[in-house]
């Protein structure tokens, strides 16, 4: 596994240009397998007589799970999840996920806005699942600066 | 039974110290599908400057889970945690975690706000490393919905 990564050059990104795109495959096994990771066990996201007890059409996805999955392109063409500055979804629509068959999240990454003197580009995240957006203003800002911080 | 709008504001106590572990970083990596040799090889992950491994950022929920948990629990609050719907979440980082960091998570009530009979509360997480220095807030905000 090569670490060498090449940071993209601020000068060649365009506005709306699709700098990544993805599909993760979910199955069952991926939400418990986030429930144990994350500590969040809500059976919703795991019962399927629960889910449709509160109004649910079945089990869904955590929405973090969702959320989190999402920015791996983003953080991929980067090329090191310490660029990404700031991150925000807004939680639309839920991921539903067949026991047998599972869900495919695809997302696609543009180029939103450039901020050259600060080095910065906000990336736009469209997330779907069955073609229906699931995902609103799924932002994430990344530093494409030199050297992004590395803290303690 | 509705939520406090005198919630807004507040400012909880901070709770208990995060260790955060190496092998708990690699696992939520491995949970949101994270690939990068960052989040999983400690000699990767110091080529690049990092102490340790370097978690995804959605992995501040875990350490703002505790902060959201205080705020649901409290008495006065009004949130009837049935009703509870995850509306929005953001993070904003002054820098990635990294295993072996120690963060101390302190909740502020940002707004309570009605809308059509719901409530929303924005709840801010603010998170510090032992040191005391910012490392990311996370925001929630949850839409509490009113009775039917």
């Amino acid at each position: 596994m090569s670490i060498i990564s090449t940071t993209p050059r601020l000068g060649d990104l365009v506005v709306g240009a699709v700098v990544a795109e993805a599909t993760f495959p979910l199955t069952r096994g991926s939400l418990v397998r986030y429930a144990g990771a994350s500590g969040d066990f809500n059976p919703i996201h795991y019962r399927d007589d629960v889910a449709v007890s509160v109004g649910l059409p079945g089990v869904l996805a955590h929405g973090m799970l969702t959320m989190g999955l999402a920015v791996q392109p983003v953080i991929d063409w980067a090329g090191d999840p310490g660029r990404i500055l700031d991150y925000q979804v807004r939680f639309t629509r839920p991921v539903l996920v067949d026991p047998a068959a599972g869900a495919v999240v695809t997302v696609v990454a543009k180029v939103g806005s450039i901020d050259a003197d600060a080095g910065i580009v906000r990336i736009d995240l469209t997330v779907s699942f069955n073609e229906v957006t699931v995902l609103g203003k799924a932002q994430a800002r990344v530093s494409l600066a030199d050297r992004p911080r590395t803290g303690a | 039974m509705s939520v406090n709008p005198e919630l807004q504001g507040r400012v909880f106590p901070p709770v208990a110290p995060y260790l955060v572990g190496r092998e708990k970083v690699r696992e939520f990596a491995r949970a949101v599908f994270a690939t990068n040799p960052i989040n999983h090889d400690p000699d990767a992950a110091r080529a690049a400057g990092y102490a340790d491994v370097v978690a995804p950022p959605t992995f501040a929920v875990v350490v703002q889970e505790a902060t959201l948990a205080q705020l649901l629990a409290e008495p006065d609050a009004g949130i009837d945690f049935s009703r509870v719907v995850h509306g929005d979440q953001r993070f904003s980082f002054s820098r990635p975690i990294v295993a072996g960091d120690e963060l101390t998570a302190t909740l502020t009530v940002a707004s309570v706000k009605s809308l059509g009979g719901h409530s929303m509360v924005t709840a801010e997480s603010r998170v510090v490393d032992a040191s005391g220095a910012h490392v990311v807030t996370a925001t929630s905000t949850l839409v509490v919905r009113g009775d039917e």
